[in-house]
């Protein structure tokens, strides 16, 4: 169905083409998935197959593209309609009109299609993707998921022959990930159609898949079937990794089959187990060692204490009675449906976003450190009654009530789309701006940014912080965050868009700030990267905290939550491949 | 509803209004174009406007009377407060500020005021009461392009507000005021980037939907032709038509040709594009009386502009209390009548046909 033959694409001003010499051919009825690093040329490789790219982008096009026949070249993407449907990564930003059946029969509009026929193919539309009952609603009123859903039909209503979507899952929740793929592989196996899929969350999506192109830093591109392609990549999902540790050949794919080949490593691991502690407990051979927490300040230091915290939105309430303490050497990941409330109670937790009732208190960034009253959090020490002046004066301060400038240097956010705090040109001017802003010396900010960059090669000071990837300018944001040396830091969302060097270089980047004597709120639907970096996960439905334990507790339990890891080898609790790894070398 | 019933409604009290100066007649006109919008709008967005364009019709007021005092010509009359006159040099010619504030003349801003009010909240009144897009989908296909177009602006506003607030918020978070000259280039930076972000994508969408897909080998430059002069014609017709003192041949006559050249260009447009439409919006009953109403009002106070123009066109030299002629009386009930027709049934067009 789609034919690249030796394409290269070179964008304007760029020194090196974005595709190198591509030679590819996708069949009818397959599911192909595209992968490769942050940066690399997916997002080209699949605009290129619906015509967007050269005709959108501008760039030079070497080769020829062929879409059902159809040469791109000669096609601009209108004229291809009727073959290819796109779906990008944000629906949002495509809906045309404002309500679900309008957005449906859009497409069918514009070529003509006779009115008795959209509104059958519209009715089959919804019921395929379970549309039905949101269909007079208004697009900007659905979850992200639902929006995923809507994005997908309104380009199916036209019948293509193929389907490319861009990170279709990104930005949702696992429940609502599930949906969105599901419909897909039924899409694949019952109507035969071609999808051309990016992802970066392999574990999600990479057991539908027939075949894989691996999209290298340096524009080529390589494929084959799954198990090949992965076994040999630096992107591989957790499933991967552990059928690496543990030697089995060929790779498993879904968790069903690494189940069955996973007997005798859970043989091998529970071994030990029965020796000493019992399964599941925090001091048995499945605790981490290695990211236990760690206590280089004062004990069970609490640096962040919210209690009985709502937010209101006009008639919407988007957080109720939520609260959460919040000690050093701590990363607490905040988890839940889209829409669940996890951005309001960040936003409240750090003062910059509406309280409507409740109360936060967070740590000076002066307060010495002297212990704690006993087991009584600073709420407690006021529990009953009026907030006293004595106790905000001194250790505790209520980010909502300082200057924002102050409040960050006691606890900082990222927000979820980072970009909207950087506005100048180029990389060195806003660390600049940020010494100034937080009152540091110059090249502190450049300096965290050297840091958290790690052995990657980072933004030079002259580019454009708006040509970075999307992990370059989360590590800039959260080093002009850190500039003000705050105790605690938030971030909203962080992992989107992020493969998984750059997931694994964040969480190694928050676990350096919690074992500093600092602590990481941090909200997420990337379970795998959950199950990396946090030691404590907090679980929202509709405003309220439902779940707030251990990492092992929540996740292992959750049917929906729960890391392909603990899944493989179930009654144990265990979440990573680095624990497996662990816990083997603890049993030798 | 059709959304476009609604617009030939307002369409006829907004010509009603500029056939008269009676102050009682405008404002019952006014007080009928309020009541239908309270009785048959719904709780949607582009319905909660209406009280903007309210606000909108007391600035032209009190902006007209202001205007008046300072600068406005000081007809003779009962004078009501004695102000000093200043004159101007000699490049202002005839302009002179301030002077003697006249009953007479400050009666004529008034009305004159409450005239153009009316204008423009007949026209919020259209806008609350028909949602914009329908109205723009059911446009010819000649004119989808431009419909289209003008959607995508509507929707721009309102997610430029959006982005701005959450850009603001978010710099708040590096802890920089958000006050001043360079907060606005600090939020100016990535709200424009990412308007300009979501205008690409959304025309990256569109066009990978199929917009604009044409038949090939047809030409458009006559289309084009066409449907300008149309436009033009449009124009001055409108303004002969408005304008009762203009020459008879500006007025319909004008209008029609515009009328033709249109229709004939979006024949010729939509022989190029082959769209359909997906569950049009119906044209029954209802709609025909709920536009017939502002029609048959207008045409009312046409006829009576000819028959009895003093009744209308209130004396303010000398001064007189205005009357209320039956048939403005008459006008106004029609210009209401709408409120018992449209809430009946608040369907929104989207009972299934």
């Amino acid at each position: 169905m789609i034919v690249f033959d030796r394409v290269s694409v070179t964008y304007p001003g760029a020194a090196s083409p974005a595709l190198r010499d591509v030679s590819l051919s996708i069949g009818e009825g397959e599911l192909c998935l595209v992968v490769g690093p942050t940066g690399a040329g997916k997002s080209t490789l699949l605009r290129a197959a619906c015509g967007l790219v050269p005709h959108f982008s501008g760039g030079l096009l070497e080769g020829r593209v062929l879409v059902d026949g159809r040469d791109t070249r000669t096609h601009p993407p209108r004229d291809l309609a009727d073959v290819v449907g796109v779906v990008v990564q944000d629906p949002a930003s495509g809906f045309v009109t404002d309500s679900v059946e309008e957005e449906l029969a859009y497409g069918m509009e514009q070529l003509g299609v006779s009115p008795a026929v959209m509104r059958k193919r519209t009715e089959e539309v919804m019921d395929l993707l379970g549309l039905s009952a949101l269909r007079g609603r208004p697009l900007a009123d659905l979850s992200g998921g639902e929006q995923q859903r809507v994005a997908i039909g309104a380009v199916l209503t036209n019948h293509p022959r193929i389907l490319v979507l861009d990170e279709p899952t990104s930005a949702l929740d696992p429940a609502a990930a599930e949906d969105v793929l599901a419909a897909l592989t039924r899409l694949v196996h019952d109507l035969g159609m071609t999808v051309l899929l990016a992802e970066h969350r392999l574990e999600r999506v990479v057991q539908y898949a027939d075949r894989v192109v691996v999209v290298g830093d340096d524009g080529t591109v390589r494929d084959g079937t799954p198990a090949a392609m992965l076994a040999g990549s630096t992107v591989a999902p957790p499933i991967v990794d552990l059928a690496r540790l543990a030697g089995w050949n060929p790779v498993p794919l879904s968790v069903r089959d690494a189940r069955r080949e996973a007997a005798p490593l859970r043989e091998r691991l529970r071994a030990p187990a029965r020796g000493g502690a019992a399964g599941g407990d925090d001091e048995g051979p499945g605790a981490r060692p290695g990211s236990a927490r760690p206590r280089t300040t004062a004990p069970d230091q609490v640096l962040l204490a919210a209690a009985d915290i709502h937010v209101r939105y006009g008639r919407t309430t988007a957080v109720r009675g939520a609260g959460l303490t919040v000690h050093a050497g701590e990363v607490v990941a905040v988890m839940g449906r889209n829409g669940a409330g996890k951005t309001s109670l960040l936003w409240a937790l750090q003062g910059s976003g509406p309280r409507t009732r409740g109360e936060v208190l967070v740590r000076r960034p002066d307060a010495d450190d002297g212990p704690e009253p006993p087991r009584r959090g600073p709420l407690g020490a006021r529990r009953g009654g009026r907030r006293s002046a004595k106790l905000l004066s001194g250790r505790w301060l209520d980010p909502a009530e300082v200057r924002p400038a102050d409040a960050r240097r006691s606890i900082a956010l990222v927000p979820q789309n980072p970009a909207d705090l950087l506005y100048l040109d180029s990389v060195a001017a806003e660390c600049a701006a940020a010494d100034r802003q937080a009152g540091v010396g110059p090249g502190t900010t450049a300096g965290i940014l050297a840091r958290l960059g790690g052995d990657v090669a980072q933004p030079l000071g002259s580019s454009d912080p708006r040509d970075l990837s999307e992990g370059q300018r989360l590590t800039l944001v959260l080093a002009i965050q850190l500039a003000a040396a705050p105790r605690v830091i938030v971030l909203d969302e962080p992992t989107r868009g992020l493969d998984y060097a750059t997931k694994r270089r964040l969480a190694d980047a928050l676990a350096a700030h919690a074992s500093g004597g600092g602590a990481v709120i941090l909200s997420s639907h990337d379970v795998e990267f959950v199950a990396e970096c946090a030691q404590r996960v907090l679980v929202m439905a509709d405003g309220e905290v439902v779940a707030d334990g251990s990492a092992r507790e929540v996740l292992v339990a959750s049917p929906t939550f729960a890391p392909q890891v603990a899944k493989i080898l179930h009654p144990l609790s265990l979440l990573t491949v680095r624990d497996v790894r662990e816990a083997l070398a603890g049993s030798r | 509803m059709h959304p476009l019933a609604w617009w030939g409604w307002a369409l006829g009290l907004a010509v009603a209004t500029t056939r008269t100066t009676n102050p009682v007649v405008i404002a019952l006109v006014l007080a009928a174009a309020v009541l239908v919008v309270v009785a048959c709008r719904e709780d949607v967005p582009w319905a909660r406007s209406f009280r903007g364009y309210l606000v909108l019709g007391a600035c032209i007021v009190g902006l007209r009377v202001v205007f008046y005092v300072v600068v406005g010509i000081k007809t003779p009359g009962v004078v009501l407060l004695a102000l000093p006159r200043v004159s101007t040099p000699g490049w202002a010619v005839g302009v002179d500020l301030l002077g003697p504030v006249t009953l007479t003349g400050l009666l004529m801003a008034l009305y004159a005021g409450l005239r153009l009010a009316t204008l423009v909240v007949c026209f919020g009144a259209a806008n609350a009461l028909a949602d914009p897009r329908r109205a723009l989908r059911s446009l010819p296909a000649s004119l989808h392009q431009m419909g289209t177009a003008v959607v995508i602006a509507v929707s721009v506003a309102p997610q430029l507000v959006a982005s701005s607030a959450a850009v603001r918020r978010a710099q708040r978070l590096r802890g920089e005021a958000a006050r001043g000259l360079s907060s606005v280039v600090r939020t100016a930076v990535p709200v424009l980037a990412d308007s300009l972000d979501r205008s690409l994508s959304l025309a990256a969408s569109m066009d990978s939907r199929g917009y604009a897909r044409a038949l090939p080998g047809r030409s458009s430059r006559g289309v084009s032709a066409l449907l300008l002069s149309a436009l033009l014609a449009a124009v001055l017709g409108l303004y002969g038509l408005l304008d009762g003192t203009s020459p008879a041949w500006l007025g319909l006559p004008v209008l029609a040709a515009g009328s033709l050249a249109a229709v004939t260009g979006s024949v010729l447009a939509g022989r190029r594009v082959q769209r359909t439409r997906y569950r049009p919006d119906r044209w029954g009953a209802r709609e025909s009386l709920v536009a017939g109403c502002g029609v048959v009002a207008a045409a009312l106070l046409i006829t009576a502009t000819a028959t009895d123009p003093a009744a209308l066109d209130p004396s303010l030299q000398p001064l007189s209390w205005p009357t209320l002629p039956p048939v403005a009386l008459a006008c106004a009930l029609l210009a209401a009548a709408p409120a018992l027709l449209g809430s009946t049934v608040a369907d929104h067009g989207r009972t299934a046909s």
